[in-house]
């Protein structure tokens, strides 16, 4: 059933060789010809900052592309708890092949064993990589790295730096990438915003930007472009990401032909602190690690008002320690989210909106002692005190379920590229490792496996197998695609209505919050599916963008990304509703075990949903790529 | 709450700027400041006007893309807290507040509340790192670093590269800022190697850059958001002591 689109070109051989071989049998570029080929990488995060620095280290002439103002300051910033690698250091029976397993059945099931395989196998590298950089993991006092250990795994194999793992890794990679900019093998392009992808004779070879500070509409044009530009998350308005996340370089793209795949699947975290008022603007994670101290419970009684000090021992019900008695309060994420969900619906959530479940550190504290536990998560206690006031060495954090993580992006193949030749996605932004439910400290593990150690050969072997005849940026397909871009940003400034972007996105987030969060059902994704263009009509037609287009505008760009949402929302939907089964994050109220965990249906959805874009309003085409497990037989996941 | 603000405007790098005037009402002690902002432009941007520039992303502190001087204080009145962190009951009902942008000669304003901090990107760029290429790092535990090492470097890396330091600074001296990158290096195993050749690459650049030098008034220390130690500056000092007598 698999689609002549999609060829995954997994190479043959037993699972252990199959890279290896790989590697062998790719093309090289030889190296006085390296500086010949320019390569355009979107995006400074782990994936895009490891893959820019590393091909300015091959000697590829690089451009590098951000929106921030500074390469720095990347979403892979603000990831808190660590990067899983299967050292072993512990002793305590991990391996490759055990993180190899843990990634796919954590996964539901739903991603391609081959890549999970493969980042398996890489994440020793990325450890040697990151140390050698300087970055100050976590030490024991013997002077070797520390671990902790994060959900869906019974091994203790999660670097870490305090609370901060991302921000150090990503300055890691960031300085590695100034000293490419220093040697001027990389050049810095910050402060644009990916507006178009440029195909010449079905090749990617450039890209159309808007220059942030001058309006500036620039055209680059390279040998091949990456797309590194992180998750959609903030899809649903609220999320734990960065407020300037967006779909737009990954919706543009797949405007142009590039398959999205999987969008329906959206990981839920399950300890962020809880909404508090309209006014919010975005949520805030409280790093799955605390999981490894904190109990998770709430009051057995419903609607049991009593401040948590008061609720005595028998009167609690630390439901994940007795649903999952072998994982705990480290289950999946899903299964976590989920079930805090349940515990609210069922009248016994804490709080006053009734939203929240407690992260209690009362047991560790009187453990370990408050030093040890603040020397652990202080950065994280501290945060939550200034958001909500609320000390949490006293008394329990209040939490709940926030949008996180997406799985969903771009289709590429094994060699990390999509369906249009020369376009590749790495990090966030592809779909291609985590299956339906990402576990916690692989999404930095993937970036930097990514950036480091995958791109810089399956690039290498597609420019040398490529015929790559010069193009330029007064090419036509140029100046198509920079009056495309020009269009639109006067489109925008021309609806001149009274609603707020803001508003609009807020809106759309509650659609999907409401719809196509963590419960769906076929009559909530039907419903939203009427309510998305609905809202997207009303945007185009009584939006306010005000300002002008030749200097910075925050508001245009606002407006931007928000109108792409509300065409990429609908697809997201489309997709939750085409998959009437359950898997990891894709909950179908229609699809679960009698105890309420999700159930899957192999016999039908054993498959990658790849869409094809077809025009804005018109129904996309679905490409599959049938899912084969040669290594891992898919079962019903348990964690009990 | 009401407050009366006092935004700082600027249409553009070389126009003049002014502080304008606005009324915030119905203010929510739950919300950040920037909130609070997004709020105001909310309202601008219905009225079709042009809303206030500012720059923000993560909204936790750790991004460092945060940079409001809030009634003469970068990130304003709560120590170690950047001011996307920093909540409105913190204020009081009535109360007015001044809000400017970072101010210093190598942060030209943008726009508005938004700077150019390039600078900082050049100065790391000068030697800021371990110079390794990607595939011949040894086994990660095979350099072992104590954990009173690790412990010290880390804090030093928290470092955000905000550029606080730099606004509160009246010589606007960036010495805080790249200190913590040479104290994180220079206690490390790892950045031995290089240890003269950076602190010298990189005070150069900021010296290039147009950034002053540091008179010792601690103003650094107190506006940082993450609480970097001043005693970093002294060991820059040493640092790049050590490296002259090298003959570096
Ligand atoms: C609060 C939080 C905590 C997390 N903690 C962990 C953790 O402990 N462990 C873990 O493994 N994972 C964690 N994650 C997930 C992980 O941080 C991300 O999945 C990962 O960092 C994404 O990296 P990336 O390089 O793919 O994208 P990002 O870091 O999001 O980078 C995207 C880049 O693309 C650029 N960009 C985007 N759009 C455009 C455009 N249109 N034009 C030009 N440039 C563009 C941006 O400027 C940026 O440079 C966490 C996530 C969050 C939100
Ligand atoms: S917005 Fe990231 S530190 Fe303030």
């Amino acid at each position: 059933m698999s689609s002549s689109k999609l060829d995954a070109k997994v190479p043959g051989g037993p699972i252990a060789d199959k890279w290896d071989r790989h590697k062998f049998e790719m093309k090289l570029v030889n190296p006085a010809n390296k500086r010949k080929y320019t390569v355009i990488v979107v995006g400074t995060g782990l994936a895009g900052g490891s893959a820019a620095a590393s091909l300015g280290e091959l000697g590829y002439n690089v451009l590098n592309f951000c929106i921030q103002d500074s390469p720095r300051r990347a979403h892979s910033i603000a990831a808190q708890g660590g990067i899983n690698a299967a050292k072993n250091y512990q002793n305590d029976g991990d391996s490759v092949y055990r993180l190899f397993y843990d990634t796919v059945k954590g996964g539901d099931y739903r991603s391609r064993e081959a890549n999970v395989y493969r980042l398996a196998q890489l994440s020793v590298n990325i450890i040697d990589q990151c140390v050698a950089q300087g970055v100050p993991f976590a030490r024991e006092y013997g002077g070797l790295l520390d671990n902790r250990s994060f959900g869906g795994a019974q091994v203790s194999r999660t670097f870490y730096a305090r609370g901060q793992t991302g921000q150090q890794l990503l300055l890691g990679a960031y300085q590695s990438l100034m000293r490419q900019v220093h040697q001027g093998a990389v050049r810095m392009f910050a402060r644009r915003e990916m507006l178009d992808l440029v195909i010449v004779d079905g090749k990617a070879r450039g890209i159309i930007v808007r220059n942030l500070i001058t309006g500036a509409i620039e055209r680059y044009a390279a040998d091949a472009v990456i797309l590194a530009t992180g998750g959609y998350g903030t899809v649903y308005y609220l999320s734990t990401n960065a407020v300037n996340s967006n779909v737009t370089a990954a919706w543009r793209a797949h405007k142009r032909g590039a398959l999205f795949a999987n969008p329906c699947y959206t990981q839920i975290h399950p300890t962020c602190i809880p909404v508090s008022g309209d006014h919010q603007s975005k949520l805030t994670l409280m790093s799955e690690s605390l999981r490894n101290d904190g109990r998770v419970w709430v009051p057995k009684k419903q609607g049991d008002k009593r401040p948590p000090e008061q609720i005595p021992e028998e009167d609690r019900d630390y439901y994940l320690e007795r649903k999952y008695p072998s994982f705990g309060n480290l289950v999946p994420r899903d299964v976590a989210s989920r079930n805090a969900k349940q515990a609210c619906d069922d009248g016994r959530g804490v709080g006053d909106s009734g939203l929240a479940v407690y992260l209690d550190f009362k047991d560790a504290i009187a453990r370990v002692g408050p030093e040890t536990i603040k020397a652990k998560y202080g950065n994280l206690f501290q945060m939550y005190a200034k958001i909500t006031d609320d000390d949490p060495y006293a008394v329990p954090m209040r939490i709940y379920p926030a949008i996180h993580y997406t799985m969903g992006g771009l289709w590429v193949d094994y060699n990390l590229m999509s369906n249009v030749p020369g376009l590749h996605v790495l990090g966030e932004a592809n779909f291609s490792d985590h299956g339906a439910n990402r576990l916690g400290a692989s999404a930095l593990m993937q970036g930097l496996c990514d950036g480091y150690f995958v791109i810089p050969y399956t690039i290498g072997h597609y420019l040398a197998s490529t015929a790559l005849p010069k193009v330029t940026t007064d090419h036509d397909a140029f100046g198509e695609a920079a009056d495309n871009v020009q269009q639109r940003i006067n489109q925008l400034l021309a609806v001149k209505g009274s609603r707020g972007i803001r508003e609009i996105h807020r809106e759309l987030g509650r659609i999907m919050w409401d719809d196509v969060g963590m419960a769906r059902s076929a009559q909530s994704l039907t419903r939203a599916l009427a309510r998305i263009p609905a809202l997207r009509d009303e945007f185009w037609h009584d939006v306010s963008v005000p300002g002008s287009p030749d200097n910075l505008n925050q508001s245009l760009e606002y407006a931007g990304r928000v109108a792409d949402y509300l065409e990429f929302a609908e697809l997201l939907a489309l997709d939750a509703l085409q998959r009437s089964e359950s898997c990891g994050g894709h909950f179908r109220e229609e699809s679960q075990t009698p105890d309420g965990e999700a159930l899957r249906d192999d016999d039908n959805f054993s498959y990658v949903a790849a869409w094809e874009f077809q025009g804005v309003g018109r129904a996309p085409a679905l490409h599959k790529e049938a899912l084969v497990f040669d290594e891992v037989h898919p079962t019903q996941r348990s964690y009990k | 709450m009401r407050l009366n603000l006092k935004i700082w405007r600027q249409a553009g790098p070389d126009g003049a700027g002014k502080l304008v005037d606005y009324a915030a009402d119905h203010v929510s002690p739950d919300m950040s400041f920037l909130e609070m902002l997004d709020v105001i432009n909310e309202r601008l941007v219905k009225q079709g006007e042009d809303a206030i520039s500012f720059d923000s992303d993560c909204r936790e502190g750790i991004c460092g893309m945060c940079s409001l001087v809030i009634n003469g204080v970068p990130h304003g009145p709560d120590r170690g807290t950047t001011v996307c962190q920093l909540h409105m009951r913190r204020f009081k009902d009535g109360e007015t507040v001044t809000i400017e942008p970072w101010r210093a000669r190598a942060f030209p304003v943008v726009k508005d509340l938004v700077v150019d901090r390039s600078a900082f990107d050049r100065i790391i760029a000068a030697g800021g790192y371990v110079s390794i290429n990607v595939g011949g790092a040894p086994d990660g535990n095979a350099i072992p670093v104590s954990k009173q090492v690790a412990e010290q470097a880390m804090d030093s890396a928290a470092c955000i590269g905000c550029g606080a330091c730099v606004a509160a600074c009246k010589n606007a001296s960036a010495h805080l800022f790249m200190s913590a990158k040479i104290a994180q290096l220079s206690v490390l195993p790892q950045g031995q190697v290089e240890r003269t050749t950076r602190v010298v690459a990189m005070i150069a650049q900021a010296d290039a850059d147009g950034f002053g030098s540091c008179s010792n008034e601690g103003e650094c220390e107190a506006v940082c958001p993450k609480e970097i130690p001043i005693s970093n500056i002294a060991r820059m000092s040493r640092e790049f002591t050590r490296a002259v007598f090298a003959g570096k």
